[in-house]
């Protein structure tokens, strides 16, 4: 077969003042073939929307071209459709609307545009629903206006952004079904489906393929072939197998352990506060075992985009360790989360200082100014050596809410100045 | 186009439709005869002389409406382009948004003098020159704060939106009608309707003048109860305000009412709200027969019609545009047409400017230095009239707004007392300052504070409706009360809306610094020391010099006092007293 699309060393740098630059993504290759299914699974902000982007055409790539039907694309690219997380439907067009507006391009007449798109209404299941206003519809039948609006041109390639995140459980199961229907069965002219997750089992689910980002800057770390024949048992041994297999790639590699060694250096904390962390171990410590962080994050019933944080900050203080997918608490983890209030601030004072050189650095600056106290503008300027201004701002307000919970500084909100206390 | 004409289904043609018809045919009768009189000649032999019989007034009211819709019409015109300019090029932006910034807080009855001689050398021998000296002055006070609002709707685009737009392959001419339009739509209506509340106070200014030792009264309300004035007849008075709140009451019910209410459809949020706002009037008209019909056979193919046509111009102009970057390399084409450009203003400014400064080289040191003690004077008067404002607008603004049910009641007519052009009102002060001897240097304190306390209070009952209830509870529950509630309770809570509130009521109070520092009635003359009574000084005896230095040192101590308080309180709220 062919290939419908392809990505030649794809590449994407946001420059900002000076001449810290922040790499997105990296040197990423990928090529697409007519009839295939593939998923593009990463961490959060690991650039898979901006590769996404990249591939509509939204914006421009740094490096690398995105190669469609052997033609380099300029511009927005001729042959996709997108579906959109937050359905990006016109409020104040109808349903009907909505889906013309995906023909407004063609020269079709308005009478051949309005046949169009409500064959296509019929497809994605809105018969009947043509002169409702999204508002009136719930967000499963939104999603579907989306889809709608994507098929009507009859693109070759439809992108998928996280199209079933903003939906209930329910809904998107029966979506996703839907879609894998008309796929499946060819009912729709569409050549190729792209579909950006962070949900392992919905790209496992779906895909015939799933491609695997790191993060920061992402690279291309595995490409899996799902074999499976459709349609797939999520309980069966093989689907839960793959669904292993892929959780272990995110984690293992570069994922947590590559993160925090360079998190270290450059002292960038996972946006956490302490008191989630405090929540984290303690849940840890009642487990009382080494667990598989996937099936935590599914105990918890949290996303695993929102649970990285708290297991990258748990292993930068040492409190926990990450092998091979699986996590424990270290000894002082399990101190930590067995002590009191104020022994754990003693523990957490001390893993703090050993653990992020940048607080080090803090405070013997502040012990070396004889009135104890510095403007945070001075910390922040420290920062910009290493990160854009706003990443800076928000690393230091980390830093100070780590800090003012280790009890190691006070801090002044209206004069934004920090002071070591009294008693220190 | 679609997206605006939707939703008209078959009627019947009933009663309501006969009456509608001849409403319409009446309209159309009326704009014809009131165009008609806008270009009268006029010279110093044949001035347009004010009939104080009340019968006439009907015409006068008529006239101004007109001078409000044209002004009106022209705002808007400019507000679509103006911001849609400066939100597409970021080259245009860096000029164009600081410009509007500066215009919008330069008091522009200062300049009307200086426009009405530039429109009077453009149309001579006829009144059509001073007909546009007051719509511009009608404008100039209406455009700004529109062109703000739309620049801000386009530039707050939702980003998924946009990226669809862009996946969907639309043209900039589809882009505007399916996304930037309507998108826009509701804060366009909205502030429409506020700025043309505004509008009142210039039509009441503009309309009757002294220009050059030359009285000029343009037929119009404001002409009426300025000759009324002349006269010293009170009932004719009355009857010009009363002709004023009926003319803004109508235009309200007839005119924004049923635009608000059909604004709704362009709501950016997925949920229905509860309350919906209702009107009457836009029921009639929705429900009609006729309206749709005329709707069917004139407005869908007129729309229509333009928009393939725009679509086509459209499409001709980004091909060309593609093949000009190509061949141009874009950027260079750009930098040569914005070089051209900027050198053609240069060019434009380069002789006003240059005489400018001669001109106030000729007045010397002494002339700018009372310049400025006159205009310091003007700004204490500005404070006073705020704080005296503040003093009684705070306290029954929290009261309302803390009672729903007396906001829901007393909003409409603090809207309606907001828009009533204060200036109207003046003549009846002045009575009474004449009548008890009032100090007018400080009589001209209240003038000014008549019309821009209203802007306190409307954001006050805001700022108060707005209050968590939360929060209200707790300092219920600890027992927080008097004082230390407004202390700590009640007076952060409403801060934002607050300082808002000061500094559109100050921007209205340097305008009404020009109209109420300087009074008469019948043959007394009662003047204030201030700049405001400088500039109409000036404007009154022709004297060049004194109205350009008046009006710059007046744009100075507004410009300066809006970066140093405004700014910083602005900050201020913005950061410490923001609520979420």
């Amino acid at each position: 077969m062919k290939n419908l699309l392809e990505l030649k060393n794809i590449g994407k740098t946001f420059s900002i003042k000076e001449n810290k630059d922040t790499v997105i993504l990296e040197d990423i290759n990928i090529q697409v073939k007519e009839g295939e299914f593939l998923a593009i699974l990463g961490p959060s902000g690991s650039g898979k929307s901006t590769l996404l982007r990249i591939i509509a055409g939204l914006i421009p790539s740094s490096g690398g071209s995105v190669v469609y039907l052997g033609k380099a694309i300029q511009g927005i690219n001729p042959g996709a459709a997108m579906v959109f997380q937050s359905f990006a439907l016109f409020p104040w067009l109808t349903v009907l609307d909505n889906v013309m507006l995906g023909l407004e391009g063609s020269r079709l007449t308005e009478e051949e545009k309005e046949k169009k798109s409500m064959q296509v209404l019929d497809v994605v299941g809105l018969d009947g629903f043509e002169n409702a206003y999204p508002k009136e519809l719930s967000g499963g039948m939104r999603q579907r206006v989306g889809i709608g609006r994507a098929l009507v041109s009859e693109p070759d390639i439809l992108l998928m952004d996280e199209a079933f995140s903003a939906l209930d459980v329910l809904t998107a199961e029966n979506l996703r079904r839907d879609l894998l229907e008309l796929w499946l069965e060819k009912k729709i002219p569409t050549k190729a489906i792209i579909l950006v997750t962070h949900g392992i089992e919905e790209a496992v689910y779906m895909a015939d393929r799933a491609v695997i980002l790191s993060s920061g800057p992402a690279t291309v770390v595995e490409n899996i072939t799902i074999d499976i024949p459709r349609w797939r048992d999520r309980k069966s041994p093989e689907f839960l197998a793959y669904v292993d297999r892929i959780y272990s790639f995110m984690t293992k590699k570069k994922a947590v352990a590559e993160l925090i060694e360079q998190r270290k250096k450059t002292a960038l904390l996972p946006s956490v506060t302490a008191g989630a962390l405090t929540g984290f171990l303690e849940l840890l410590e009642d487990l009382n075992e080494k667990t598989d962080l996937y099936k935590l994050a599914d105990r918890f019933m949290m996303d695993i985009e929102d649970f990285f944080p708290l297991v990258e900050a748990a292993s930068l203080l040492r409190f926990a360790s990450v092998t091979e997918g699986d996590i424990e608490l270290t000894e002082e983890g399990k101190a930590f989360a067995q002590a009191t209030v104020l022994a754990r601030k003693e523990l957490f004072r001390r893993q703090l200082l050993q653990q992020v050189p940048f607080v080090q650095q803090m405070m013997q600056i502040l012990q070396s100014k004889s009135n104890k106290q510095m403007n945070i503008e001075f910390f922040e300027n420290l920062l910009c050596h290493s990160f854009e201004q706003e990443a800076a701002a928000k690393q230091l307000d980390l830093l100070i809410g780590w800090e003012r919970y280790a009890e190691l500084i006070e801090y002044d909100d209206d004069k934004e100045v920090v002071y070591l206390p009294e008693s220190a | 186009m679609a997206v605006f004409t939707k939703g008209l289904q078959q009627r019947r043609f009933c009663l309501m439709d006969g009456m509608l018809l001849c409403l319409l045919f009446v309209v159309l009768y009326a704009v014809l005869k009131l165009g008609a009189g806008m270009g009268v000649s006029f010279s110093p032999e044949q001035r347009p002389v004010i009939d104080l019989d009340p019968l006439g007034l009907p015409y006068y009211a008529g006239r101004s409406l007109l001078r409000m819709f044209i002004a009106f019409g022209a705002s808007l015109i400019f507000t679509i382009f103006y911001g849609y300019v400066a939100a597409k090029s970021r080259t245009a932006r860096k000029v164009m948004v600081p410009l509007l910034d500066i215009l919008q807080s330069v008091p522009v009855l200062g300049f009307l003098s200086a426009t009405i001689v530039a429109f009077m050398a453009f149309f001579p021998g006829s009144l059509l020159g001073v007909e546009c000296a007051s719509i511009l002055a009608i404008f100039t006070g209406q455009a700004w704060n529109m062109t703000f609002s739309f620049y801000h709707s386009l530039i707050t685009i939702p980003k998924d939106l946009q990226e669809a737009s862009d996946m969907l392959h639309l043209n900039w001419w589809q882009r505007f009608v399916h996304l930037e339009l309507p998108v826009s739509a509701i804060s366009l209506i909205w502030n429409g309707m506020m700025s043309f509340g505004g509008g009142w106070f210039f039509l009441a200014a503009s309309e009757a003048i002294t220009v050059l030792g030359e009285d000029i009264h343009l037929p119009g309300v404001g002409s009426y109860l300025a000759a009324a004035v002349d006269a010293g007849d009170i009932s004719a008075m009355l009857y010009a305000m009363a002709a004023m709140l009926l003319m803004i009451f109508l235009v309200d019910q007839f005119f924004w009412r049923p635009l608000v209410v059909w604004g709704q459809r362009f709501k950016l949020e997925l949920s229905e709200s509860e309350t919906q706002p209702v009107s009457f009037i836009y029921d009639l008209l929705h429900g009609s027969w006729l309206v749709n019909q005329i709707f069917r056979w004139s407005i869908y193919p007129a729309a229509r019609g333009f928009n393939r046509f725009m679509d086509t111009v459209a499409n001709i102009t980004e091909s060309g545009m593609q093949v000009a970057e190509v061949r141009w390399k874009g950027e260079w084409l750009r930098s040569v047409f914005w070089g051209l450009l900027g050198l053609f203003i240069c060019y434009m400014l380069y002789r006003p400017v240059i005489g400018a400064f001669s001109m106030l080289y000729g007045i010397g040191t002494s002339g700018i230095i009372e310049a400025l003690h006159l205009g310091f004077l003007t700004w204490l008067r500005v404070m006073a009239a705020l704080v005296l404002g503040a003093l009684w607008t705070i306290p029954a603004g929290v009261w309302i707004g803390m009672n729903p049910r007396l906001a829901e009641k007393l909003q409409p007519v603090v809207q309606m007392a907001a828009a009533f052009p204060a200036n109207m009102i003046f003549p009846l002060l002045i009575i009474v300052f004449v009548n008890l001897n009032v100090n007018f240097e400080y009589g001209s304190v209240l003038l000014m504070m008549l019309g821009t306390q209203w802007y306190i209070l409307f954001n006050v009952i805001a700022g108060a409706m707005s209050l968590p209830n939360d929060m209200l509870e707790a300092a219920a529950v600890f027992k927080i009360h008097g004082w230390k509630k407004w202390k700590s309770v009640i007076l952060p809570g409403i801060f934002p809306q607050l300082v808002t509130g000061f500094v559109t009521a100050s921007g209205g109070a340097w305008n009404a610094s020009i109209v109420s520092e300087i009074a008469g009635w019948k043959d007394i003359d009662l003047t204030a020391t201030g700049i405001g009574a400088y500039i109409n000084l000036a404007t009154a005896a022709g004297d060049w010099p004194k109205i350009v230095l008046g009006i710059t040192a007046m744009c100075v101590f507004v410009v300066t006092i809006n970066r140093l308080v405004w700014g910083r309180l602005y900050k201020l709220a913005e950061t410490k007293y923001h609520l979420d």
